[in-house]
């Protein structure tokens, strides 16, 4: 069978004053039916914008898809008319954005925005989309969704309003839904519920997730494999508990370092990476992790490391011209 | 709602109150008065002068008596056009001055909004560039340039329409114009830079993401966010433009309260002038209240109580 979701070598860059911004370098990944694949990486690694080009929701121009392939049920994103798009956003793939406040439009009702988009793909009456919305709701775990369906959004808390982007991005019954930091602007107790309420609803509506995250830590009981990124490109791809339990690449060894941990009982100082994310107008030459690697050496710097598989599992790929087991040997 | 529409007309009342306060001292500030002349009056006649119309009071005696008689609808009579009430006066030049201020106003709805909404849609192409080219063009030419050249080409080389007076339609096109070409550039830049911001708001990308055609979100989920701007600028420009502009009036000749407000103001005719202040202040706190009701109107988050 086929991958529901297939991005071959995908180029996304940003045409500035500045320069151009290599924002998405060339990365490929596959995303299962009922799968979920986690995208993780620090702010400004490129994982957002690598999301946003599948539906092309980026703003264009700047931004322009330079290269690569998206295909979705094997057919080239890149190459769809803007008719097209809207025919499959909202509708086959839905999106959830990170900030929940301003995700939603706050002059329109709550009812409104849910059903939009149900009226348009479904063809609902307003009645049968809003009898649905009010399911959707009680799915989500808004309670008494049909009372609050003139409510604005002003009037729900931020927890609330994801629940609401969720109802509204379920509301087609997606084959693929995007989650982009789905949980960043919520506190944390909300986050476990956000993030277990997406699990179950997963399970439930039966698709396929693209989590994104710099939260190694959301990414690691929903996701089936794990995508690392650094600098507009994957350094590692692997599954989720190869990645955990068999880090090779440095930037996901010090990831994992920098997570405090509950049950760790030595009092030392929590890990971080030294230096500051790559310049995407001007990266670093070769291995683009190199200038903060403690492990880089002159090859690093002179010789891009390919994306490889790295010798062990045969889906774990790395690149690295120093993985862990290479250093240790 | 309704309680709080009532609280604020009776908050004009202080505000009317202040307004005419302040236009007083100020009146009484300035040397001169009405009967002062290049050749001066015998004494005996400015004092039965200055009794007759009580200004020989102390000024929060007169502010009193003002403010007793005009309750009551009496706002005096003119001390320098004989046997003219300030009621009759103001009756005349408001009607006036309303039909070319609501003139330009509708001219800069019409004609500037929309531009500005064509403008950032089309961002960053010819279309945007030359909206934004005319329109700073015809927000930085003052209206004392304007208007001579709108006479000089549709008056009196072309003799399109006349160049003077108010009363029919023909007369009322080239002031309409030369008022309202700034506020109609000025409404296309705003409503360009209001659309552009809101265009970039995160519930637009959302709505984008529904799947929903793009006019569809414009429609919807831009255009109303867009203009609340566009309305709080909207409101007082309103009631500036009603109230008369007196460079307009005076260039083309219109009866209006712009005029006879620098008129009187020269003259020390001090209850024409108060009059209009009166009138003036009344037409903008108006335009604010319904400013602040349409507001609720547009954005839920505003309700009042």
């Amino acid at each position: 069978m086929s991958h529901l979701l297939e991005i071959n070598n995908l180029r996304t860059h940003f045409f500035t004053r500045e320069g151009v911004v290599h924002a998405v370098d060339g990365i490929s990944y596959t995303v299962d039916r009922g799968k979920t694949l986690g995208i993780v990486g620090e702010s400004g690694c490129g994982k957002s914008v690598g999301a946003m080009t599948i539906m092309k929701l980026i703003p264009m121009p700047p931004g322009r898809i330079v290269e690569g392939e998206i295909l979705f049920e094997g057919k080239d994103l890149t190459k769809a008319s803007e008719r097209q798009l809207q025919s499959i956003r909202g509708n086959d793939i839905a999106m959830i954005f990170q900030d929940p406040m301003t995700s939603l439009n706050p002059v329109l009702r709550i009812g409104y925005q849910l059903t939009e988009g149900m009226r348009i793909h479904l063809g609902m009456s307003k009645q049968e989309a809003q009898e649905r919305a009010v399911e959707l709701m009680d799915a989500v775990g808004i309670p008494a969704g049909r009372n609050r369906l003139d409510d604005y959004p002003h009037q729900f808390s931020g927890g609330m309003r994801q629940r609401v982007m969720i109802a509204m991005a379920l509301s087609c019954d997606p084959k693929l839904l995007i989650a982009d930091e789905p949980t960043t602007a919520l506190d944390v107790t909300i986050q476990a519920q956000i993030i277990d309420l997406l699990e179950q609803l997963q399970d439930q509506f039966g698709m396929a997730m693209l989590l994104i995250t710099h939260d190694l830590g959301v990414v690691a009981g929903v996701s089936d494999d794990i995508v690392v990124m650094y600098a507009g490109k994957i350094v590692e791809h692997t599954d989720t508990d190869e990645l955990f339990g068999n880090p090779q690449h440095p930037y996901t060894e010090a990831l994992l370092g920098s997570i405090p941990r509950l049950d760790d009982t030595r009092r030392r100082e929590l890990a971080n990476i030294p230096g500051l994310p790559p310049d995407l107008v001007n990266p670093p030459s070769g291995c683009r992790f190199h200038p903060r690697c403690r492990y880089a050496t002159q090859i690093c710097v002179d010789k891009e490391p390919p994306l490889a598989p790295y010798d062990g599992g045969p889906g774990h790929l790395v690149a690295c011209w120093h993985y862990r087991d290479s250093r240790e040997k | 709602m309704a309680k709080y529409i009532i609280r604020r007309i009776l908050w004009t009342i202080p505000v009317l109150l202040t307004v005419v306060l302040f236009s007083f001292l100020l009146m009484k500030a300035i040397p001169g008065g009405p009967f002062t002349r290049e050749v001066s009056l015998p004494q005996q006649i400015v004092d039965n002068l200055n009794e007759k119309y009580g200004l020989d009071d102390p000024w929060y005696i007169q502010y009193a008596r003002y403010i007793y008689h005009a309750v009551q609808g009496d706002l005096g009579v003119s001390m320098t056009q004989r046997g003219r009430t300030v009621t009759s006066i103001v009756g005349n030049a408001f009607p006036v001055s309303m039909q070319l201020g609501l003139g330009s106003f509708t001219l800069a709805m019409v004609i500037g909004v929309p531009l500005g909404v064509i403008a950032a849609l089309r961002h960053n192409s010819w279309a945007d560039y030359l909206a934004i080219f005319v329109a700073s063009i015809g927000w930085a030419i003052p209206v004392i340039i304007i208007a001579p050249l709108l006479i000089y080409f549709f008056s009196v080389r072309w003799s399109f329409f006349p160049a003077f007076g108010w009363g029919d339609t023909e007369r009322m096109v080239l002031p309409i114009i030369a008022l309202g070409t700034g506020f109609t550039a000025y409404f296309a830049r705003l409503t360009r830079s209001a659309m552009l911001e809101t265009l970039q708001q995160d519930y637009v990308r959302t709505a984008k993401a529904k799947g929903l055609p793009w006019g569809k979100v414009v429609w919807r989920h831009v255009l109303r966010n867009s203009l609340i701007p566009v309305v709080t600028q909207a409101g007082p420009l309103l009631g500036f433009l009603v109230t008369g502009s007196f460079l307009t009036e005076y260039i083309f000749s219109i009866p209006g309260m712009g005029r006879y407000f620098v008129d009187s103001v020269t003259n020390r005719d001090y209850s024409i002038v108060l009059g209009l202040a009166v009138i003036l202040s009344a037409v903008i706190v108006l335009a604010n209240l319904v400013v602040d009701i349409l507001y609720g109107f547009l954005d839920p988050r505003i309700r009042y109580d």
